[in-house]
């Protein structure tokens, strides 16, 4: 089982998504550079969370026409896993792989901060070991992490069960002031219709560790790897 | 050659953060009339299709395909004939 963090000029998590599965949860994980014209060994692929090509144009806007990404395009259409974190996510709404898109945050600040957010869907490659509605702690750090979709196609991914994590209180009640960037109706992370993409704002591979004030990340990792490995995707 | 000026902004139902700061700080200057104010991006593009039809075809794809995301986004351009 490999995993493969793509890295693109710009990236800033990719060391963090490095530690996460090669250092705690002792996988086998390479670095993929941008150019990397060949997917075929990775299981699964990360795309990291920070300011690809600086963030220009619009978030993920440019790294969309990276020579990887259409690689990437053939990886998810193959049914294997690919997570987006942050800027990652940015990347899959901007190729069209994810609906929607992001708007700067409402309060235009950049927002770093622990946030709580609820499980929505269980039944994914990503969530699989979560409790239903399950709550977790984990950090967000961005400036256009505003998502925004239109109405019908909220309406489909909702039928779909595509929203898989929305900004809620610490007791998992979703409300507008635990909403911390204006997103449409709290949605921290969505999933494509046939469930092996997930683009997530917050920042899971920042708290694998209690010396990281929290390890709720490693469940989503943890996922991944019982997916990978044959376990049951829920539901 | 073709010079082109793409506009790009926000949807009119999509509401504009940085447009309403600008707003507010115009009002705080008591510029008593602005009603609204909506923040967007120029980009000019040199373009050396040899007809105006031709690279406003060109232009249409890029901004569908990077310069504008169309989930929250509008474009307009102008395209001028300039010399070489």
């Amino acid at each position: 089982m490999k995993f493969g963090v793509v890295v693109f000029p710009g990236s800033n998590c990719d060391i963090d998504c490095y530690n996460a599965l090669r250092d705690v949860l002792d996988q086998d994980t390479e670095y993929i550079w941008h150019r990397t014209k060949n997917l075929g060994s990775y299981d699964c692929i990360v795309l990291p969370g920070g300011f690809s090509y600086g963030s220009y144009l619009r978030g993920g806007a440019i790294a969309k026409v990276s020579p990887v990404m259409d690689r990437v395009v053939e990886f998810v259409e193959s049914g294997k896993p690919v997570i987006g974190i942050s800027n990652g996510f940015q990347v899959l709404v901007e190729s069209g792989i994810l609906p929607g898109a992001f708007l700067r945050n409402n309060n235009m600040k950049f927002i770093c901060e622990n946030v709580y957010i609820r499980t929505e869907s269980i039944s994914t490659p990503f969530t699989n070991l979560c409790g239903k509605g399950q709550i977790l702690r984990i950090p967000i750090a961005h400036g256009d992490g505003n998502y925004y979709v239109g109405d019908e196609t909220l309406k489909r991914m909702e039928e779909n069960n595509q929203i898989v994590f929305r900004y809620c209180a610490r007791d998992g009640e979703v409300t507008d002031a635990s909403n911390p960037d204006g997103s449409l109706q709290n949605i921290a992370g969505v999933c494509n219709r046939e469930g092996n993409v997930l683009g997530m704002m917050p920042h899971p591979e920042r708290c694998m560790e209690e010396i990281l004030e929290g390890r709720d990340g490693a469940v989503i990792f943890k996922s991944i790897i019982n997916y990978l490995k044959g376990g049951a995707v829920n539901g | 050659m073709f010079y082109a000026k793409v506009y790009i902004t926000l949807k009119k139902s999509i509401a504009d953060p940085q447009g309403n700061a600008i707003k507010e700080a115009l009002l705080s200057m008591e510029y008593d009339g602005v009603k609204d104010v909506r923040m967007g991006k120029l980009i000019e593009i040199k373009l050396a299709d040899k007809s105006s039809k031709e690279a406003e075809k060109r232009v249409r794809d890029m901004c569908d395909t990077l310069l504008a995301n169309t989930v929250i986004e509008d474009y307009t351009y102008d395209i001028l004939e300039v010399q070489p």
